[in-house]
């Protein structure tokens, strides 16, 4: 089956692991992912101001993009372009109003009024854990800490799963052979964007983050954004410098796993 | 006349009486120990029309993780708020951040985010 794939800015620097990865897991368990043949940045964190719909274009352009390619669902693996798409594509089957105002001001695109669906891997995977637990053949064999963070799971709209209690991702470590540990902080934001100009809360967020997973028992923290792998993985390195005591964690994305367990050559 | 309060309401799409003080947004909030301002406490300088909560630091560190809004049991979208605040400042032109200045070797992600967040 194919399924149309939007990648963002991201997984083609920084998370390459995480797409490729992604694409040899989904084609192993029958699912080709498509990569748009035209896409642009999706805006990144959704714009909420009730008068900003300019910073929603580039988002619906994504989604006309698909529909145009003959897709009815569209599949993003950040989180964060999963959570922008997702409430534009809402506004777009919700709000009459606002989408007048930008199908008339984007004359150059056919008129869009939330066709496509916008959906996230681990939403697929869910409905396939039989199939995923028949495939593995090397279980995993550490404690995992599932962790969601903010924008798949929030606003409670676009949520994957329950949003206070999701468990989708413990529900994929379990059937690919792991144990998934209780982990209390894994819908706790990682400080996202801060680590531009406040990298203080970062590594407050990282400590407090890490620590406490470990202190579950976990030996990996599993992710699906590209922004809380950066702050959670790479600026361990900083934390440890605030923070002797401070015991790494390794960072793996939730498709990383899946090509452990299924032993996944080319 | 509170033009700050009528300001924060249009932008945020948020009524600001609905909210009873009962600190559930505060409490839940990840990066409340960098704050200068409970999230609950924003909300009372804006009804208030106390004009340097525009200037606080709570607006700017606000990740815009929505865990505030998903918890209150009065459904004030706090994150809208802080938006709101952001906004005010941002559409005088005033860039929050220096741009030149923003480390080398962060994710895109970040620095598309911040920039939307930080700059006008
Ligand atoms: S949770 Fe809601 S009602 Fe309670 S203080 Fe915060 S905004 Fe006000
Ligand atoms: S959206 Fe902002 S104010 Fe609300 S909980 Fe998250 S960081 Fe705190």
């Amino acid at each position: 089956m194919e399924m149309a794939y939007y990648p963002g800015c991201t997984l083609k620097t920084n998370a390459k692991s995480f797409e490729d990865s992604a694409i040899k897991a989904f084609r192993h368990i029958g699912i080709e992912l498509k990569e748009l043949e035209k896409w642009y940045c999706c805006g990144t964190v959704y714009s909420i101001a009730q008068d900003n719909l300019m910073y929603r274009l580039a988002s619906i352009r994504n989604l006309i993009r698909a529909k145009e390619e003959g897709f009815d669902k569209l599949v993003t693996l950040c989180s964060i372009c999963y959570n922008t798409l997702k409430q534009a594509n809402l506004m777009a089957r919700n709000d009459a109003e606002s989408m007048s105002k930008i199908n008339a001001f984007m004359d150059e695109e056919p008129d869009y009024g939330g066709e496509v669906e916008v959906i996230h891997p681990l939403q697929i995977l869910k409905e396939r854990m039989w199939e995923i637990r028949s495939m593995v053949k090397k279980p995993l064999n550490k404690k995992y800490a599932a962790y969601y963070g903010c924008l798949l799971l929030r606003p409670a709209e676009v949520s994957i799963d329950e949003h206070e209690n999701p468990r989708i991702m413990e529900e994929l470590i379990e059937a690919l052979g792991g144990e998934a540990v209780n982990f209390p902080l894994k819908n706790e934001c990682c400080g996202s964007y801060n680590v531009v100009a406040n990298r203080e809360a970062v590594i407050e967020a990282n400590y407090r983050i890490i620590t406490n997973a470990r202190k579950n028992g976990a030996d990996v923290i599993v992710t699906s954004c590209p922004l809380c792998y950066f702050n959670l993985k790479d600026m361990q390195r900083v934390v440890k410098k605030f923070y002797p005591d401070f015991v790494e964690l390794p960072v793996q994305y939730f498709t990383e796993l899946m090509v452990e367990a299924f032993e996944v050559k080319q | 006349m509170n033009w700050l309060l009528d300001k924060v309401e249009e932008l945020s799409g948020e009524n600001l009486y609905a909210c009873y003080q009962c600190g559930k947004c505060s409490a839940g909030c990840p990066m409340v120990e960098q704050m200068d301002l409970l999230p609950n406490q924003v909300i009372l300088h804006v009804i208030r029309g106390n004009e340097e909560v525009v200037d606080a630091k709570t607006p700017w560190v606000c990740a815009q993780c929505y865990q505030c809004g998903v918890r209150c049991p009065k459904e004030v979208d706090i994150t809208k708020i802080m938006e709101a605040l952001r906004l005010i400042k941002l559409r005088k032109n005033v860039n929050h951040i220096k741009l030149e200045k923003v480390r080398k070797n962060l994710p895109q992600i970040a620095v598309v985010s911040a920039t939307r967040k930080y700059t006008g």
